[in-house]
């Protein structure tokens, strides 16, 4: 039976020949994730479970407190607490501040997730990790809790929706133009409960960190995981990362895609999502006069080594405007040495743009960088919700790390190619 | 069965605003339940009566995963949320902790702000007590019955892992 590639993975793991959307399957799990946020509720979940004492294989269960550390507060050190202990009693994988990072930019880098793997995470942003063709999809916390205990989840097969583009990529435009540019085709809910599989010759010229910004925000579209092809540039990443086994599954010519949705790349141009939606997406060039109060350049969406270099080379020798707030934040501890090794780190600071410890912090309003109200941000994140970075009157404006570097250096909403 | 005025809400309501981001180390349910719909609006926590249902448009609980979202909605006393789908995390997560949830076809069409609503939860039956309208809910899959029926994921998992440990 011909099937897409998230069809296999699922059915490898799940112990059958073959699934087909809709199906409801009991599936083993290679990984699962949490965070300090969501692992809190799972401690409590798992404690409720009858027979659970141990996680069903401490190697294949990973925390990495992330998202309001270092602490911001004595409620956040507490809970940062309360998950370190369970980590080191269950002696599950950990990373520590000073060792850790965003959790979706740490695990490939760490080489944690692999090719063909199942990942489910207590984030919604988990199904980063289709971008070195993994399933990998969010859960919330009850779901992590079940999941460490019996190292299952039961998951339906989602029908998968084909989006294919065709031709090269214009000057300026990232892997983040281009899902910002497909979400808002898709809509928020174009995708619910659907696998995306992101295909063509624009794809294939994509380095993996872009593939992981792209699946990074499949959940956008309110699917369900967002998987990419694995290529000679997958393999020499996970390579890079570890020297543990994968395994590659390829969609059958013949799979079953509920829809396949065509983008010429021709058309797409650096994109901003405009509050409060992410599919809220237009060209960067019909953005207007908006003046700003704030960048942020980092998190689990373009927090890589890549992407600070995209604003660093604009940054270079300029200066951030005297009206923004500029700040950047490296996505894990060994992207912040990297970015200090070639030397970008000064061209930040020099540019008057603070640098952060790697922490998701003002990406969902903890800290790091909050609003007041009626202020503006351009962010490379992944979320524009109202409220999303602080008070709920400010405004996040979604872009990839050249139009945030550009709208520092001019104050207002704007792209590289104006500068 | 569910009886209460409906709440009204439009599309694609997000986690973040059901519960703000910077309330999320938060553990205690009835603290949580303070700041629900905060940041849609302030006064939303101190008018909403225990009881009443919530009615939406599409996609309700979009982005995050924070399941602090269902827990909050479940302490503040949301009875039901209606809605003609949800996301898909939210879905699992409301399944999950045991807030009820109903997916109806154009629910928001057939609702208005302060309007009863009359829902049985066994037989999926949704009633608009205002008008008389009478609805069908989707049948949850027999999966997620077994789910319902077992009381709770966790009572699920529970027995699973009996299973499994039997089965070793």
């Amino acid at each position: 039976m011909a099937m897409t590639m998230t069809e296999k993975i699922l059915a490898a793991h799940a112990g059958l020949s073959g699934v087909h959307p809709g199906q409801i399957i009991n599936a083993k799990v290679d990984l699962v994730l949490a965070n300090e946020l969501s692992a809190v509720v799972a401690i409590e979940e798992f404690g409720k479970i009858r027979g659970a004492e141990k996680v069903f294989d401490p190697r294949k269960v990973v925390i990495v407190p992330d998202h309001f550390t270092p602490n911001k507060d004595i409620q956040s050190a507490q809970v940062a607490k309360k998950v370190r202990e369970f980590a080191l009693a269950q002696q599950t994988l950990y990373f520590e501040v000073g060792r850790t990072g965003i959790e979706h930019v740490l695990l490939p880098e760490q080489g944690l997730v692999r090719p063909g793997m199942l990942v489910i995470g207590g984030d919604s942003h988990t199904c980063t990790y289709g971008g070195v063709g993994a399933f990998a999809t969010g859960v919330g916390s009850t779901d992590v809790a079940v999941a460490w205990a019996l190292g299952e989840v039961w998951l339906k097969v989602p029908p998968t929706i084909r989006l294919e583009f065709r031709g090269k990529k214009r000057p300026w435009v990232s892997g983040k133009d281009l899902i910002l540019y497909a979400v808002a085709r898709l809509g928020v809910d174009g995708a619910t409960y659907s696998a995306l599989e992101f295909t063509g010759e624009g794809i294939a010229d994509l380095s993996v960190a872009e593939r992981l910004t792209m699946a990074n925000m499949a959940i956008e579209a309110g699917a369900k995981n967002g998987i990419f092809a694995v290529d000679a540039k997958t393999e020499s990443y996970v390579r890079d990362a570890t020297d543990l086994s994968y395994t590659v599954y390829e969609s059958d010519p013949e799979a079953e895609y509920a829809q396949t949705v065509v983008f010429d790349m021709a058309d797409i141009e650096p994109q901003v999502a405009f509050p409060h939606l992410p599919s809220n997406s237009k060209p960067v060039a019909e953005a207007g006069d908006l003046s700003i109060d704030q960048v942020v350049i980092g998190s689990c969406t373009n927090g890589r080594i890549e992407d600070l270099r995209v604003a660093a080379a604009l940054l270079k020798g300029k200066k951030v405007h005297p009206r923004v707030r500029c700040i950047v934040i490296p996505g894990t501890q060994k992207v912040y040495l990297r970015a200090l090794q070639e030397g970008l780190l000064e061209t930040f600071i020099q540019a008057d743009c603070v640098v952060s410890t790697p922490t998701c912090g003002p990406c969902l309003g903890g800290h790091m960088g909050i609003l007041a109200e009626g202020e503006r941000c351009v962010s490379t994140t992944n979320r524009n919700f109202v409220g999303r970075m602080g008070h709920v009157q400010s405004e996040v404006y979604l872009a990839g790390p050249a139009v945030a570097a550009a709208s520092a250096l001019s104050g207002q909403i704007s792209g590289p190619e104006e500068l | 069965m569910i009886e209460g005025n409906v709440w009204k809400f439009g599309r694609d309501i997000d986690t973040d605003l059901i519960i703000a981001g910077r309330y999320c180390n938060i553990s205690d349910p009835d603290e949580l339940a303070k700041h629900v719909f905060e940041d849609f609006d302030p006064t939303f926590a101190g008018r909403f009566v225990p009881g009443d249902v919530v009615v939406a448009d599409a996609n309700f609980g979009c982005g995050s995963s924070r399941e602090v979202a269902p827990l909050c909605l479940k302490a503040a006393g949301v009875a039901a949320v209606v809605a003609p789908f949800f996301a898909r995390i939210f879905y699992r997560n409301a399944i999950n902790i045991g807030l009820p949830i109903f997916e109806l076809p154009d629910a928001a069409r057939y609702f208005e702000q302060g309007q009863g609503i009359r829902i049985d939860p066994d037989k999926g039956t949704v009633v608009n007590l205002s008008d008389g309208t009478s609805l069908q809910a989707v049948a949850f899959p027999q999966f997620m019955q077994k789910i319902i029926g077992a009381g709770g994921l966790l009572q699920y998992a529970g027995e699973r892992l009996r299973g499994l440990e039997n089965d070793r």
